[in-house]
């Protein structure tokens, strides 16, 4: 094998080719050429380096730099200083004041062990990282009975929002007799401020591939359907790649290592509502209908997708079976905390310094992921607000910095870990403001099959929108609640039973906000 | 098996949902988007009640009943949820009963007294629906629309015409003929079926507005007198005009489930026109004259047997009718086949 005595790591995603990477590193590539140095240092694209809002961005080994806000005319500077006199160029160095304490965690990952080092479009890549080892050995030495008792054991729960044990999922379907089964990824990550999903995609699709293929033998499916988002453009080019990759190692298709078990994985494409995040809905949409819930029962695990028995999973939790499988359930769960096994991706947004994505253990509190995984507060301003899960989330204020973020934690708070979005909101944040956006998603994103969903969220956001510019009543706050709650126990599926929890915690914990709004005239 | 509402006992049979056991036993639960053709929907949310041994509230339409179900339809939390849902969709239209055609016959109506709403709590209309009268005999009022979906199922399910379906989304959700055009330029055959399933006033028979309140007609079961099908129906008549008001179809019916065609349903002004022929007529001289049954049909009779006895019965062909039935055609075969002496007959519905 070559050796080279520095890699260049570049971060594609989709922010990164808004700020023109690829041209960035064409130049790079010429520039390097130029200085008859391609022999000596290796560039490899990756997925998301981990931070944003940082434009081009760059890793180089071995002196662990990251170069962040790159332009054109800087390639030249970086080749001139650093690869050819070996002095890195300070300038364009993410601020390492910032960093200090900054921790991408990579001992503990499991979802994004490979993301930001391997190129994800390159399976020998994700082999040699140990990929597809869980996979063989699934379908050389175990049963699928095997593998849904040791996702059982391994305590994984969906990591989609509804914390559903995976494990039980599996077992529901697995035992059906049917001649058609399936499974299907939930890549349609439309809870606000959700990223995760993409970033696993984007960084790392094989792993995806890999779980939804050991899914697949546990269950007896002989097909798996990946439903995503339309906009990740660039998460359908990747999988697309691995899937044509993964058929042509023959890891993919039919009589997988002679072991007499087929499977094929497809992508469909969806066209962008955050009601096609539920199972049914997706399913729905999916055939080709209308992207509305259906009735349970049947559950999907019944009668899903073409009325077959079908598993959908979300994809951070698929991407947590090849290292469970690999490993086995008890180095699974030696991860997080009792009731809440494994990792978890975070993404953080708001009024930090390192806005960005952090995968760690289960139970780490709210405030050592502010201050450990992004950055801490921006200088000057103190922390008012941080809602978790995104806009089917809650509001949690500063008393509440140090709740351990796992399901039973924050459930004693009526808070929900969701799809583990963190928006941190400073002093400068009204909460009339953020409410009112909230509501005017969930106003925008009904699907309209039901009536105290279609017509509450109309009639929330009217409430919201009248204290907002300044003709509300007290009064008003109580119906919010009273209506909110209502929708919660007659709406058909999780959309129009979700507002009730940004609306009173945001109201319970910051009510002088909305008093102030409603006593303005 | 037996299930208990709200702590009586009542029987069930298996394969039922709760409301049906509820409405069979004249236990009123509001519900606004099932009927028994179209099926569950649990859309309208208005039938949520307590089920022991379930969280929360649950849709009694779409809940098969257990043997010991116990059921609550009217506690403190059902009733505020179902009054919630009802007021919602009372504030989300523009349902003023004072001219609708449906009052006294209307679901919305019907749930909103049961649970004593006097006035929408909210004001969220501001669609500003103007009528859809583009069609024949069906006119749509939108602003009344709450969105059960009945019609969308009956169009696309019970008759399969597939014309009705949603548009937009959330609370813009309405429904749109083929791609939202207006009925009377859509693929509509006014066949009326979702006229006979609108549990509101949204879609309604045009020609029968203002002509009679719905207390103030009789209603006459009948057989259409139009194909040999024999589709059971009710005349809607105004007897104080002796008139006819409207016709639907008879929903438990055999033969048609409450499904009629766009004659049956809208093709009764003959019975009251003036051009109506009331007796056989016989043409003298060019001018035809009233004349009694036996005259006429001796008059065939006769004219019949000179022909066949001057040119063979193979000269004269019977043509049998859609519009009787299959008896009556049977007879008319006899009749060619033995007291003519023919084979030639046959069948409008071969052509």
């Amino acid at each position: 094998m070559k050796f080279y005595r520095s890699h260049i790591l570049i971060g594609i995603d989709d922010a990164s080719l808004a700020a023109g990477v690829k041209e960035i590193e064409a130049l790079l590539r010429n520039e390097l050429q130029k200085n008859n140095l391609s022999d000596e240092i290796n560039i490899l694209e990756t997925g998301t380096l981990g931070h944003f809002g940082t434009g081009v961005s760059m890793l180089v080994y071995p002196e662990q730099v990251t170069y962040v806000n790159l332009k054109k005319e800087d390639i030249f500077e970086i080749v001139e200083e650093h690869f050819l006199k070996g002095r890195p160029l300070q300038r364009l160095i993410l601020d390492r004041s910032l960093t200090q304490n900054y921790d991408f965690n990579y001992k503990r990952r499991i979802v994004l062990s490979n993301s930001g080092v391997i190129d994800p479009e390159n399976i020998d890549e994700y082999l040699g990282a140990g990929g597809y080892e869980a996979w063989e050995k699934a379908l050389t030495t175990m049963k699928p009975n095997e593998l849904v008792d040791e996702v059982k054991a391994s305590g994984l729960k969906g990591r989609g929002g509804a914390g559903f044990p995976a494990g039980l999922k599996w077992s529901f379907t697995a035992p059906i007799v049917a001649d058609q089964k399936y499974v299907v990824v939930n890549a349609d990550e439309g809870e606000p401020g959700t990223f995760k999903d993409r970033l696993i995609m984007e960084g790392d699709p094989h792993k995806l591939l890999e779980g939804v293929m050991l899914c697949a033998y546990a269950i007896g499916a002989s097909k798996a359907y990946i439903y995503i988002r339309g906009e990740y453009k660039l998460c359908i080019h990747r999988l697309e790649i691995a899937i044509a990759a993964a058929r042509e190692y023959g890891i993919l298709g039919n009589n997988i290592f002679g072991s007499g078990f087929d499977l094929d994985i497809f992508i469909k494409v969806g066209a962008g509502a955050y009601v096609c995040g539920e199972e049914t809905a997706l399913i729905e949409s999916m055939e080709g209908n209308r992207g509305t819930p259906r009735s349970k029962p049947p559950f999907p695990g019944v009668a899903g997708a073409w009325q077959k028995p079908t598993v959908v999973n979300n994809v951070e939790t698929l991407a947590n079976i090849p290292a469970i499988i690999k490993n086995g359930a008890k180095w699974f769960a030696a991860h997080g905390v009792d009731g809440s096994t494994g990792t978890k991706v975070y993404t953080i947004m708001g009024d930090v310094n390192l806005p960005g994505l952090c995968e760690v253990d289960m139970g780490t509190s709210l405030r050592t992921i502010i201050q450990q995984y992004a950055g801490g507060m921006i200088e000057g301003r103190t922390f008012k607000a941080a809602l978790v899960g995104g806009a089917a989330g809650v509001f949690l204020n500063d008393t509440l910095l140090d709740v351990h973020m796992d399901y039973n934690s924050l459930r004693e708070y009526a808070a929900v870990l969701g799809s583990g979005a963190i928006l941190v909101m400073s002093d400068t944040v009204d909460m009339v403001d953020m409410l009112w956006s909230v509501l005017r998603f969930f106003r925008h994103e009904s699907c309209g099959k039901c009536n105290p969903c279609s017509k509450g969220t109309a009639l929330l956001f009217k409430l919201i929108d009248g204290i907002r510019k300044g003709k509300g009543k007290d009064s008003d706050l109580e119906q919010l609640i009273k209506v909110s709650n209502g929708m919660q126990k007659t709406s058909f599926c999780a959309l129009g039973q979700s507002p009730c929890m940004p609306i009173a915690s945001a109201i319970n914990n910051f009510r002088q906000d909305f008093l102030t709004r409603i006593n303005v005239k | 098996m037996i299930v208990y509402l709200n702590g009586k006992a009542y029987e069930a049979f298996p394969g039922e949902q709760v409301l049906q056991v509820a409405l069979r036993n004249n236990v009123y639960i509001p519900h606004l988007c099932f009927h028994e053709k179209t099926g569950k929907a649990a859309k309208c949310r208005a039938c949520v009640v307590e089920i022991e041994g379930m969280p929360g509230l649950k849709t009694s339409c779409n809940v098969p009943v257990t043997n010991e179900m116990r059921v609550t339809t009217n506690s403190q939390q059902v009733l505020e949820a179902q009054r919630l849902v009802i007021d919602l969709i009372l504030s989300s239209g523009q349902h003023d009963c004072l001219s609708c055609e449906q009052n006294g016959n209307c679901e919305l109506q019907d749930a909103a007294y049961y649970l004593g709403i006097k006035k929408p709590s909210f004001q969220l209309y501001d669609n500003d629906y103007t009528i859809d009268d583009s069609s024949e005999f069906i006119s749509v009022d939108r602003s009344r629309c709450i969105n059960c979906g009945r019609c969308i199922v009956g169009c696309n399910q019970t008759v399969v015409n597939e014309v009705l379906n949603w548009g937009n989304r959330g609370f813009d959700t309405k429904i749109v003929f083929d791609t939202d055009l207006p009925m009377g330029s859509s693929t509509c055959v006014q066949c009326g079926e979702c006229v006979q399933l609108c549990p509101v006033g949204c879609i309604i028979d045009k020609r029968s507005i203002g002509s009679g309140r719905t207390w103030e007609l009789d209603k006459v079961e009948t057989i259409c007198p139009y194909c040999g099908v024999g589709c059971r129906l009710e005349v809607h008549v105004d007897r104080k005009h002796d008139k006819i008001v409207r016709i639907t179809g008879v929903e438990d019916a055999p033969t048609n489930n409450g499904m009629l065609c766009v004659k049956g349903r809208y093709g009764f002004d003959f019975v009251q026109s003036s051009e109506r022929i009331t007796t056989p007529l016989i043409k003298e001289n060019g001018k035809f004259r009233e004349a009694g049954w036996e005259e006429a049909i001796g008059l065939v009779a006769s004219k019949f047997n000179a022909i066949k006895k001057e040119f063979g019965s193979d000269s004269i062909v019977g043509l049998a009718s859609a519009k009787v039935t299959n008896e009556e055609n049977f007879v008319f075969q006899k009749l060619l086949r033995k007291e003519v002496g023919t084979n030639n007959v046959d069948h409008c519905a071969r052509l």
